[in-house]
């Protein structure tokens, strides 16, 4: 009984056990299994069952949709984790690989806000505005600015140059520092990457979200997993949550199924929507790779983690509108390793109206702030330290909004701080990591199949992965190679 | 099937893909990306179509000759021989 309890009311939150076996009458056999039911693990098995294959899809928590995730807290309140916001063409990957009626309810945001001692903008964040703005704010030329987006439009992935990010700042706006805070901060928040990362990978994200803004999606994130879940249903998919597989199983460099719960299930292709280094390091094991290539995966670095503070407003109380996404700093410069401070001066507040879910019986309000964070700021923490950092973030976090959107403060009856050990806890990610990994983590994700036959890998990686889009067209483009696949193997067997 | 065949089998599966787009006036000579909104995740899907339907693997190196209506002709004619057209937007 102590135990449960703990394991309910822990420093990290609870996952509640679960006393039935979540694999209890699971087929012995599945063209495809996924692990994680992630952004990409789901597409991934609504396209691959579409296309005629048995699909079992499992996932560890109880929650399907990985980082697209909720959470409901007493008083009404119901958080979005990362709900604002991804491309424009996250519609169409609704349309083609969901449903109409998913892509018809990704709308874009109304209003971006940038405040910090270096500027006070408002933009709808895409080319058109960013020009105006770099030429009438910030006193740029018109050329210079037409210039920087005619390169970063180019740039695709099979030529990269091996220029960073904070090169290709300083070859079109050289010591504009405010003009790099404007460029940078908002995509270090949508993919966790920063100055120091590869231009390429800045190009291809932020040429996305300039081409139309951000959009966000109306009816909240557990509304859009909710209509997935039935999707997937609707294409044969057999769904099993709270599964926490243990290996995938594999003889003489081929993957076969899983193993979990005592259940061995096998499988044509098994497809890992977990995080690649756990993939490759513990679910397979490093005696299945050459040492030398254990080596080279143990040396792909994670991207940061996030810390986040929700905030719950409390019923019957309203909130002007002030913004959809506010990217907000006290520091006079812009930094680009500053933003994983613990306890540092920047954070995005995201503004959730009623509006974003209509059909929701209360109307209710919540604001959430984010930061970039590094794992190891929070690990070692005593629990008496850490319930004191987390006290504080909280205490920053309402200063600063209560600074910005003076009145709001006393209309919060509900807050709460998640860190590195939150996500790490519910996302089983190494080190937290809220983006995956870094840029070269995605040639090792795309080449696994090369290293143990029929196992692929879908998920958060190379930073152009990273967000909800990518990771939904990652689940694409893997599945692509598995139809390839499981087709040929049947014409094998036959 | 014949040339005039497999472009419409194309072009019955632009339609699948991209069903908002209006494919009447598509010419056979200019990249497809020039006359309607495709981008690299749409000739990804005409290749999953492509093998779906008909059985054909196109090699990731080779996408590139899907390019044009007349490159898809060209390039699928030899494999497509002897295969019956199927229509699903008809």
């Amino acid at each position: 009984m102590d135990n449960r309890k703990k394991y309910y009311r822990g420093s990290t939150d609870g996952k509640a056990p679960f006393p039935r076996d979540p694999l209890a009458g699971a087929k012995d056999y599945y063209d495809l299994i996924v692990i994680g039911a992630g952004l990409a693990g789901m597409t991934a098995a609504n396209v691959l069952a579409r296309a005629g294959f048995s699909v079992l899809l499992t996932e560890q928590h109880y929650n399907y949709g990985g980082m697209a995730t909720w959470f409901k807290r007493p008083g009404g309140h119901i958080f979005d984790v990362s709900l604002h916001g991804f491309p424009v063409g996250m519609k169409k990957t609704c349309r083609k690989y969901w449903s109409k009626e998913l892509a018809d309810r990704v709308i874009p945001l109304d209003s971006v806000k940038f405040k910090n001692p270096q500027f006070d903008i408002e933009t709808s964040f895409d080319e058109v505005d960013f020009t105006r703005h770099l030429v009438e704010t910030f006193g740029l030329t018109r050329k210079n600015v037409d210039e920087f987006f005619a390169h970063v439009r180019g740039m695709n992935f099979y030529d990269d140059s091996g220029e960073t990010t904070g090169e290709l700042f300083e070859h079109h706006f050289p010591g504009r520092n405010d003009v790099h805070r404007l460029l940078m901060e908002p995509i270090s928040y949508a993919n966790g990457s920063s100055l120091a990362d590869p231009a390429i990978s800045y190009g291809i994200v932020f040429s996305n979200f300039m081409s139309k803004g951000v959009y966000t999606y109306v009816g909240g994130t557990d509304h859009m997993i909710g209509l997935m879940k039935k999707e997937l249903k609707q294409s044969g998919v057999e769904l099993r949550n709270r599964v926490q597989v243990e290996k995938i199983l594999v003889d003489s460099g081929r993957a076969y199924g899983i193993e979990a719960h005592g259940h061995k299930i096998e499988a044509g292709a098994v497809i890992s929507n977990a995080n690649l280094k756990s993939t490759i390091l513990n679910l397979v094991g490093p005696d299945k790779f050459d040492a030398e290539y254990v080596k080279e995966v143990e040396a792909i670095r994670l991207n940061n983690s996030s810390t986040q503070v929700y905030m719950g407003i409390r019923d019957g109380e309203e909130v002007p509108f002030e913004t959809d996404l506010l990217f907000t700093s006290t520091r006079e410069r812009f930094d680009s390793p500053a933003l994983c401070d613990m306890h540092g001066e920047s954070r995005t507040f995201s503004f959730y109206y009623p509006s974003g879910r209509p059909e929701a019986s209360n109307k209710r309000y919540t604001i959430v702030s984010s930061m970039n964070a590094h794992y190891a700021d929070w690990a070692d923490l005593t629990d008496e330290q850490y319930e004191t950092e987390k006290a504080k973030l909280n205490e920053d976090t309402l200063v600063a909004l209560e600074n910005l959107v003076p009145g709001t403060r006393a209309k919060i009856d509900h807050v709460e701080a998640a860190t590195p050990r939150t996500f790490k806890f519910y996302t089983q990610h190494q080190l937290g990591s809220s983006f995956g990994t870094k840029f070269e983590g995605l040639g090792y994700s795309m080449d696994l199949s090369k290293q143990i036959e029929g196992l692929y890998h879908a998920g958060s990686v190379g930073i152009i992965m990273s967000g909800w889009l990518g990771a939904a067209n990652y689940g694409v483009i893997t599945a692509n190679k598995v139809d390839s696949f499981l087709r040929d193997l049947a014409e094998l067997k036959a | 099937m014949t040339r005039d065949e497999i472009i419409l089998a194309v072009k019955d599966i632009i339609t699948t893909i991209a069903p908002d787009e209006d494919l009447d006036g598509l010419n056979n000579t200019d990249p497809l990306r020039d006359q309607i909104e495709l981008d690299s995740m749409d000739f990804l899907d005409i290749v999953m179509e492509l093998r779906k339907r008909y059985g054909v693997q196109v090699p990731e190196e080779e996408y590139g000759v899907l390019n044009t209506l007349d490159g898809c002709a060209d390039y699928l004619l030899p494999k497509l021989e002897g295969q019956e057209l199927k229509m699903v937007n008809a």
